[in-house]
């Protein structure tokens, strides 16, 4: 609260000076971020607001960098953007699927504000997405969880049913299938993006049913210390590397890089030449990076996981190459046959194999 | 004996776990609402109390110290509370909502550099022979000091409310202040002592999540669970054996839905997502109902003392 009215006095502060001066030739542009999770969740979040830090470094005075943390998604999500944009905001990066609909509405209001929406399919005159290819990392997951699991179950802590965790959910489920027949995936949904003890819970009921490698799409790092106390099971790092909890329980771990299109996308509004976007860049673009895996990993499955991670980069192989039926046994994608970025974008079915129901 | 891929020994037992911190603020605010007075503020003490035992359990490696910290921390900032309710007579409401935000910016403050840290591993303290017992044993007599802490605490305030001097002058500044300042005893005196008594348990309860049940520090850690206590406190009608049963049964509600939704129970997850809440409520209110209920009150519960 305090930190908000610190922010709104010093906009207005530098408000009143530029009307004082018009003769300031470069203003500064401001810089806005908008986080879903407190800025050290050790997750999501974090990287968002590292990969904004790096951006105010690379242009030093030149930007002014403005952030909102644990801003929940909805109403007051619509209220804090406005404030940013009213308090003279040049771009506001809004880095959670959560926020769509409401950067939607915001930037009707203000069309000389450039938006930037995480993980959304909205566009406007002055709203770009981008998002990452999380799902080529979600393979190389999978893969190591399929040889990695000696129960052959494996559990996925998934957040929202949103097109974006589905498709993890399908990558990673259709790769540990593919390297062992026999695995099996549960599902647990938490509808929600950042509760450490929901997480913790979630992955003990896991574990407690025997399964032994736990993927999560959650952002902080709590199902991790959970494996780390039962002892024989793996994870995977999410959005940060979470290097902190290897080689056991975490034996990789997908890593968001956001930095690049931050200052691309900060330079382009700097040189008046910015554009509204649909960037989705995955590992062959740098977007997403894979973690170091783990020495707990063995040397022959380790040499497969980065083989398949620099087939996936050279764009060679399509994590969603068919044969692939969807989950009522209907084919999906034929022989050979690779998914098409629209279908992917709003994918809404299980693929076959998986159990349960995704909430509607 | 499994039910459906769920092993249910293994389910009480993180049953018990999960259920521990909403017990131990619940039992603190019982205790609180029967002197008469409603502190809204169990969520600000608990994570407050969690970042203090955080913190103190990180830099001396000890959880004892950690936890009694917790303990003090929680206590400290009812003082506040009681400070506001009980000197300077403000109302207890919005005294209680302050005492919740000022706790978690102030933990949020404190807890800054100690994110991503890992705090000492509390012991578990299996009781001899006991544990042996088949289902039994692994249920309830696996487990670290604190959960045998939280239900010792439901007997002792059980006992102490029901057949002590002590618990009769609480009941009596919570029933009828007057009346008790009357026959000579300290109501305010009481009353902080119960605050403090609440402050610090709730201070516990939030320990156990940074400790424990996660055991990390992040930011909102307790996540809404000072709430649910306050609320089971209301739907037990301040029963002490019903503040357990509430709180096990949102524990264990939460804890089992997350096992439905692994085992793959046909089960929409909407449901089961608000099915700690629906059957916490349900249950409780139908108990509560048979009986006296809600009229179990303390009369003096909010109200602002004066002895004039």
């Amino acid at each position: 609260m305090k930190r908000r009215t610190l922010l709104t006095a010093a906009a207005a502060s530098a408000l009143a000076l530029g009307a004082a001066f018009p003769s300031f030739a470069q203003d500064p542009v401001k810089v806005g971020f908008i986080y879903v999770g407190p800025r050290n969740d050790g997750g999501w979040s974090q990287h968002h607001h590292e990969a904004a830090l790096v951006m105010a470094e690379h242009f030093g005075d030149a930007v002014e960098l403005v952030e909102q943390e644990s801003v929940p998604e909805g109403p007051d999500a619509e209220r804090v953007m406005t404030q940013m944009a009213l308090s003279g905001a040049d771009i506001i990066f809004t880095t959670s699927f959560g926020y769509m609909d409401q950067t939607i509405n915001v930037a009707g209001k203000f069309p000389d504000v450039k938006f930037e929406h995480a993980t959304g399919y909205k566009t406007a005159p002055n709203v770009g997405v981008y998002s990452a290819r999380f799902y080529e990392g979600r393979a190389v997951e999978g893969y190591l969880a399929g040889h990695m699991t000696k129960s052959n179950k494996i559990g996925y802590i998934g957040s929202f049913p949103i097109p974006e965790v589905i498709r993890g959910i399908n990558s990673s489920f259709l790769h540990a299938k593919k390297e062992n027949p026999d695995v099996e995936m549960s599902v647990v949904w938490l509808n929600t993006w950042f509760d450490p003890a929901k997480e913790a819970d979630a992955a003990q009921a896991m574990i407690d049913q025997g399964i032994d490698v736990v993927l999560q799409h959650t952002d902080s790092t709590a199902p991790q210390i959970t494996a780390q106390k039962a002892g024989n099971v793996y994870t995977f790092g999410q959005a940060a590397d979470m290097a902190e909890f290897g080689p056991m329980p975490r034996i990789s771990s997908i890593i968001d890089e956001w930095a690049p299109y931050y200052i691309e996308r900060v330079q382009a509004v700097i040189d008046g030449t910015w554009e509204t976007d649909n960037t989705w860049d995955g590992i062959g673009a740098g977007m997403v990076g894979i973690g170091e895996v783990s020495s707990a990993v063995p040397a022959e499955i380790k040499a497969g996981a980065e083989a398949l991670t620099a087939s996936i980069a050279s764009g060679e192989y399509h994590p969603f190459t068919g044969p692939i039926n969807k989950q009522d046994g209907s084919a999906w994608l034929a022989e050979g046959e690779v998914a098409d970025d629209g279908t992917l974008a709003g994918m809404n079915f299980y693929i076959e194999g998986l159990t349960g129901e995704i909430p509607q | 004996m499994d039910f459906g891929g769920i092993n249910p020994v293994i389910l009480l037992a993180s049953l018990m776990v999960a259920s521990t911190p909403i017990l131990l603020a619940a039992l603190g605010e019982m205790v609180v609402e029967k002197s008469g007075v409603l502190n809204l503020g169990v969520e600000g003490m608990m994570i407050f109390g969690a970042v203090c035992g955080f913190i103190a359990a990180v830099e001396t490696q000890s959880p004892t110290l950690g936890f009694i910290a917790a303990a003090a921390g929680g206590a400290l900032l009812s003082m506040l509370f009681g400070l506001l309710t009980q000197i300077f007579l403000t109302t207890q409401v919005p005294a209680g909502l302050a005492l919740t935000l000022l706790g978690t910016g102030l933990a949020s403050l404190l807890g800054q550099n100690y994110q991503g840290m890992s705090p000492p591993r509390m012991p578990d303290m299996n009781i001899p022979l006991l544990e042996n017992i088949p289902v039994i044993g692994p249920v309830i007599f696996q487990h670290d000091a604190i959960v045998y802490l939280s239900l010792i605490m439901v007997v002792a305030i059980w006992a102490v409310l029901k057949f002590t001097r002590v618990g009769l002058i609480l009941r009596a500044v919570g029933e009828n202040h007057t009346a008790a300042h009357a026959l000579g005893y300290k109501v305010k005196a009481v009353r902080f002592a119960a605050i403090g008594f609440g402050g610090a348990m709730a201070g516990l309860g939030g320990a156990y999540i940074s400790l424990v049940r996660v055991p990390q520090w992040t930011d909102g850690i307790t996540a809404g669970i000072g709430w649910i206590a306050l609320a089971i406190v209301v739907f037990a009608s301040w029963r002490a054996g019903r503040v357990l049963i509430g709180a096990y049964l949102f524990g264990g509600i939460t804890v089992l839905q997350l096992n439905l939704q692994a085992a793959g129970a046909k089960v929409p997850v909407e449901l089961l997502s608000m099915s700690p809440f629906l059957a916490t409520i349900l249950v409780l209110v139908v108990i509560s109902a048979r009986r006296h209920g809600a009229s179990n009150a303390p009369a003096m519960l909010g109200r602002i003392f004066h002895s004039s």
